[in-house]
């Protein structure tokens, strides 16, 4: 027996990185890093917007910068990590929102299909807006 | 839990609204701009577009708004989040008030810089 003193007192080792040893863990710990690439891109996005604000030279300077390899690769892993988070957030929906219709819940697969396609339309207005 | 904490009034369903919202914004808006900005413009596969059409863009008050709302929303959702991940990963929960303070702080940062980039200096 411990006494309540010591149990009070009483900490788990945990190793410092505890989230490589299991595959959900590191799942969890990828999706939480992901943030991490949502910040970095809305840096560049706000680069573009600097760029864009301060005329067609810098434009084109911002463009010759985002098409270095190495900013392709970078921006490239920040496209997996950001839609890792679009696809697991997605798929948060029908758990965190539970809509009824007369009165019978509405199953997850119908919302999860309309979050889907409100995805779909969000980015061929923004892809149309972007380039047209 | 006593009574005591059940009445203890915190900002946390506040922040908790906004992560939640940001990461709906997050998921709904970055993919297509990163895919475009990121590695499709870049790798030629479509055509830049040209400087004054995204000026025109970028100056309808619509835009000028939804940018904004979307840096904001997306850098607390951000914030938050990196927040505990950091203290989660490396088990740094004792140094909450400067973690907190520079990710929150950080994104106060990135929200004014985007409000000053899109209001002032387009």
């Amino acid at each position: 027996m411990i006494s309540p003193l010591e149990a009070r007192y009483y900490r788990r080792r945990m190793p410092l990185l505890w989230w490589v040893r299991r595959r959900t863990h590191a799942l969890f710990m990828a999706r939480e890093v992901s943030s991490l690439f949502v910040a970095l891109f809305v840096v560049e996005l706000l680069l573009l917007v600097r760029a864009v604000a301060r005329g067609a030279t810098a434009y084109e300077a911002f463009l010759d910068a985002m098409a270095r390899p190495a900013v392709i690769v970078v921006n490239l892993v920040a496209l997996a990590f950001v839609l890792l988070h679009a696809v697991t957030f997605a798929n948060l929906t029908p758990r965190a929102m539970i809509v009824r219709v007369r009165g019978r819940r509405v199953p997850s697969r119908a919302i999860l299909a309309s979050v889907y396609l409100g995805w779909l339309v969000v980015t061929a207005f923004l892809a149309w807006l972007v380039l047209a | 839990m006593t009574a005591r904490t059940e009445r203890r009034v915190t900002p946390e369903p506040f922040v908790w609204l906004l992560f939640s919202a940001g990461g709906v914004v997050a998921a709904l808006v970055l993919p297509v701009l990163l895919v475009l900005f990121g590695v499709a413009i870049p790798l030629g596969w479509v055509a830049a577009p040209d400087h004054a059409h995204l000026l025109a863009v970028l100056r309808n008050p619509l835009t000028r708004l939804g940018l904004i709302g979307v840096c904001a929303l997306t850098l607390v959702h951000a914030a938050h989040r990196l927040r505990f991940t950091v203290e989660h990963a490396f088990r740094l929960r004792r140094y909450d008030p400067i973690i907190a303070t520079a990710c929150y702080g950080a994104a106060v940062v990135g929200t004014a810089a985007a409000i000053y980039l899109l209001l002032a200096a387009l």
